[in-house]
């Protein structure tokens, strides 16, 4: 187990080398950071000092160098538009990402999985088909435009709930939160559903192809030669037997759900980091850039390592071979 | 008895190639044939499109400030011409905005996703037949690059790049690209260990020669598959980024830039400038995959009896 | 004559396919007296566990039990409701699966699969519960029970697994035990222990069984009666010596002319010609005509249940009189 997780380590750290490398690059060699980071009025001599504060002037692995360790003690530049160091800016609006996010994922399970086990149930019932149908378009359809047309329909049109923004907040362990309030709840509805909804589909699928996999099997006609109900056949038996695949499949998917929330965000003036990082890019704020790549690269390996240990929790086949 | 068996049997049909029996398994879904048309009726359009829109809506002459965000059926105050889906805020025609937008859409969708199948098809079967050390290699990258969503990289290169049409395009090949590879690589590996693989080795037929000559054709079909499915990924992606404000520039709007320009109208009621692009967006990604669903079905050998 | 724990009569199991229809069980009778075996003999696809299935009210659609009755110490379980018949299922009719490795649910530990078991028919608190499960181990043998209930299955071995099975199946001391083919996926000498603890069990519970299998060499160690079945009918039944030592159905002959020990070193074992027939839209006449030596016009017709001797049953126009093996 020790080797097992020690070799995760390794291999997430290496991961992680990697990006610093490609952003790296994509920063100082495809664009020129010269050029932007310098302003265009600056006359030569201004520029040469500018050059040599930022050590541009040194042959690339020193610049590279002085990269990573400067992102290694948490240094990521300061933010031409704030004035802020990037870092702050970032780990400021993560909260608002974090929350949309989970929200969603909540969302999709809980929507999902009754869903998928009502069809997985009722193949062949009108419902099941609807079901089924709507998944494909939940799959398919843009989320902004998505996104756009919730706001038409429940903002503008029936006016039930509010359009942009985050609503009032409520500060707990020190961080801002919507889901304390319940104007907070009524602004994050919208946004949080249209995050969910190409998860909702995905978890909704796999509900119901683990329903239709697992019900003609024999532990279930054991369990129903037992005598238990019904209910404890579907919800104990076979939904523990279905959760396996589901927990690592939206464990999974966090990570896409918060690269995401950058549409959904932009969309609803939600201000989270994806907004941020669409608001940077479009004023050529590199070191937020910089800094939303690393952070976001960083919560990938993060849960994907989480998600490998929570599998093993799960699922007491994993658990056994990775003890011996 | 064989032999009257034998004369028995009736003749099999004269031209039974793989394609038609493709057409014909094809045509046993009526959706999907109706998706078919509906996607040849889309290009029609998106190539047409500069004869049979009422308008070139990127001829500021032909504009008119007047006309600006009149709802769908009314008409120009000065040229009279009929506004079937409404106007936008510069008074540009909303149909032919939406015709020209498809061009720019389509075109840069397709185009990433040939240039994209044309480089991850080669490497896949570079993979394959090489193996070893090559196929890691490539495989690793393949995953590396197939851990983060699409629209992380994307955003991550437009980052560096800065905005415009080959910027984009550039990024969805870069994103798309190993979806091609995996497909490739595992369709090859199949192939590989067919008996007529074998017979082309013992012919001592050059090396690719038997990749592309012999291998080639016989993995289409399942990149056919994705190729069409990542058609419409790189639309809906494109479309994205653009209404994010990071794809294609102002001067060349395609769908994503056209339903951006309305958002800010829809709070106020002016549904139309945002609405037509999307469902024209919607029609286009749904009918593409529908399609491609249907190919899935029919060229899929496990479906096969 | 002890009284019946179950008495089928003229039950008829047919799956309604696209295809056709399927007569999985066509008109079959037999009963089990309290505290016997019955061995249910025929090849697979022979409607053995099709039966199984219909007594415990678990044939899944688009089986359905289309004619008949099932008389359970009286009750006629063709007219109970899904309610009642989950009341006896676990509780007063138990059953045992073929696969020891997929009867269980892997992802659930033993003790749980067990004392829901114990608590879907008696409000007991968790604690008893418990202790009948480990109880209940420790019949079937298996050392160390609190260490085992609190393991799951992938942790047992296949054989451990069956007698975790069983074990269940004996929790509440049920009046009727379906093993359908329990042992075949085991070895043989896991088999032999398995067997000898079932039938000590059903001595000293008084439980009535009814033992699957295609392996008459079982039977014979095990059973009080058989009944011999071929494509959905009983073809023949009577007591176990009765039968095994004079067949009289051409295909309970072949039967035991298949049996390896019966036949001596270096003797090319015998078979019975042809295959199964396909049980889809199967016609009218005896279903073993084709590979019967002995069949003639008179085959085409549907044979009836006939009682040669007092105690047999038999369906066939021409039976086997004399012994011949």
């Amino acid at each position: 187990m020790t080797t097992w997780m020690l070799r995760r380590l390794i291999q997430a750290a290496f991961v992680m080398l990697v990006m610093t490398v490609i952003v790296f690059i994509g920063v100082n060699v495809i664009g020129d950071p010269v050029e932007i980071l310098i302003s265009p009025e600056a006359d030569q001599a201004e520029r040469a000092r500018a050059v040599a504060a930022l050590g541009l002037d040194k042959p690339l692995w020193e610049q590279y160098w002085r990269f990573l360790s400067g992102a290694l003690q948490g240094d990521l530049g300061r933010s031409f538009v704030f004035n802020e160091p990037a870092l702050k800016l970032i780990a400021q609006r993560m909260p608002a990402t974090l929350e949309l996010a989970i929200t969603a994922v909540l969302l999709s399970v809980i929507i999902g999985i009754p869903l998928g086990l009502y069809a997985g149930l009722k193949p062949n019932s009108i419902g099941g088909r609807i079901i089924m149908g709507g998944s494909i378009l939940g799959f398919s359809l843009p989320t902004f435009w998505v996104g756009l047309m919730l706001i038409m329909v429940f903002a503008v049109q029936l006016g039930w709930l509010p359009s942009t923004g985050r609503g009032p907040t409520r500060e707990l362990f020190g961080v801002h939160w919507s889901f304390l309030t319940w104007d907070g709840l009524r602004h994050m509805a919208l946004p949080a559903l249209n995050l969910a909804l190409g998860n909702i589909a995905l978890v909704l699928r796999l509900t119901r192809a683990g329903v239709r996999e697992n019900l003609p099997m024999d532990y279930v006609k054991f369990a129903r030669a037992k005598g238990i109900s019904p209910n404890r056949v579907v919800f104990v038996h076979v939904l523990k037997n279905i959760l396996i695949p589901i927990v690592t499949v939206v464990g999974l998917e966090i990570g896409g759900l918060i690269a995401f929330a950058v549409v959904t965000e932009s969309v609803f003036a939600w201000p989270g980091m994806g907004k941020l990082i669409i608001d940077s890019i479009n004023v050529l704020d590199r070191p937020v850039i910089v800094a939303y790549l690393m952070m976001i690269v960083l919560l990938f390996v993060v849960i994907n390592l989480i998600v490998d240990l929570l599998y093993t929790v799960l699922d007491p086949r994993v658990r056994l071979e990775t003890k011996e | 008895m064989s032999a009257t068996s034998q004369e028995a049997a009736p003749m099999p049909p004269k031209q039974e190639t793989p394609f038609r029996r493709f057409i014909s398994e094809y045509s046993e879904s009526p959706v999907a044939v109706v998706s078919f048309i509906v996607v040849v009726l889309i290009v029609a359009i998106a190539l047409l499109a500069p004869w049979i829109s009422p308008q070139d809506p990127y001829d500021l002459a032909q504009l008119d400030i007047m006309d600006g965000r009149q709802p769908p059926g009314s008409r120009s105050m000065e040229t009279g011409l009929f506004f079937w889906l409404g106007t936008d805020d510069q008074g540009r025609d909303m149909l032919s905005g939406i015709m020209y937008g498809l061009r720019i859409s389509l075109g840069v969708g397709v185009g990433s996703a040939v240039i994209a199948c044309i480089i991850g098809s080669a490497l896949g079967l570079i993979a394959a037949f090489a193996g070893g050390k090559v196929d890691t290699g490539i495989m690793r990258l393949v995953d590396l690059q197939l851990s983060f969503p699409a629209i992380l990289v994307a955003l991550m290169i437009l980052a560096f790049l800065g905005k415009g049409v080959m910027n984009v395009m550039l990024a969805l090949v870069i994103v798309e690209w190993a979806r091609f590879a995996r497909t490739a690589r595992s369709a090859a590996l199949v192939e590989a260990r067919r008996e007529y693989m074998e017979a082309a080795k013992c012919l001592a037929l050059p090396q690719w020669r038997l990749v592309f000559r012999h291998m080639l054709p016989n993995c289409m079909p399942p990149i056919i598959v994705i190729f069409t499915i990542l058609v419409a990924r790189s639309i809906t992606l494109e479309a994205t980024l653009s209404f994010l404000g990071l794809g294609v520039p102002i001067t060349e709007p395609s769908l994503g830039l056209l339903i951006a320009n309305g958002y800010q109208y829809m709070l106020s009621g002016k549904y139309w400038i945002s609405f037509y692009p999307g469902i024209a967006l919607l029609v286009t990604i749904m009918a593409i995959n529908l399609v491609g669903d249907q190919m899935r079905d029919v060229l899929n050998p496990r479906l096969k009896r | 004559m002890s009284e019946l724990t179950l008495d089928v009569q003229g039950l008829s199991t047919h799956f309604l396919t696209r295809g056709g229809v399927v007569k999985a069980v066509e008109d079959i009778s037999f009963s089990v007296p309290r505290g016997r075996v019955l061995g249910l003999v025929g090849e697979s696809g022979s409607g053995k566990s099709v039966t199984g299935f219909s007594v415990i009210g678990l044939v899944d659609p688009p089986g359905q039990i289309v004619r008949g009755k099932i008389l359970f110490q009286g009750r006629d379980l063709t007219k109970l409701d899904e309610r009642e018949l989950r009341d006896l299922r676990g509780n007063r009719i138990a059953m045992i699966f073929q696969d020891p490795m997929m009867t269980l649910n892997p992802v659930l530990r033993i003790d749980t699969q067990m004392i829901e078991t114990v608590l879907a028919h008696e409000k007991v608190p968790r604690e008893a519960a418990r202790q009948r499960a480990r109880d209940a181990l420790g019949m079937v043998g298996i050392p160390s029970p609190d260490e085992r209930l609190v393991s799951y299955p992938h942790q047992f071995s296949g054989g451990m697994r069956q007698r975790v099975a069983i074990a269940i199946a004996l929790l509440h001391r049920p009046d009727l035990i379906i093993a359908d083919e329990p042992t075949t996926a085991l070895d043989v000498t896991i088999q032999a222990q398995i067997l000898a603890e079932v039938q000590k069990l059903a001595r000293e519970v008084g439980t009535a069984l009814i033992w699957i299998t295609h392996d008459l060499s079982v039977i014979a160690g095990l059973a009080d009666d058989i009944a011999v079945m071929y494509a959905g009918r009983i073809v023949e039944s009577g007591s176990v010596s009765e039968v095994l030592d004079r067949p009289m159905h051409p295909y309970t002959h072949g039967l035991i002319g298949s049996v390896p020990s019966r036949n001596a070193r270096g003797t090319r074992l015998r078979q019975i010609p042809g295959m199964t027939p396909s049980m889809l839209n199967l016609g009218p006449g005896c279903a073993f005509r084709a590979r019967c030596a002995r069949a003639d016009a008179a085959c085409a017709a549907d044979p009836q249940q006939s009682t040669p001797v007092a105690g047999r049953t038999l369906r066939c126009f021409h039976p086997q009189l004399e012994v011949t093996a």
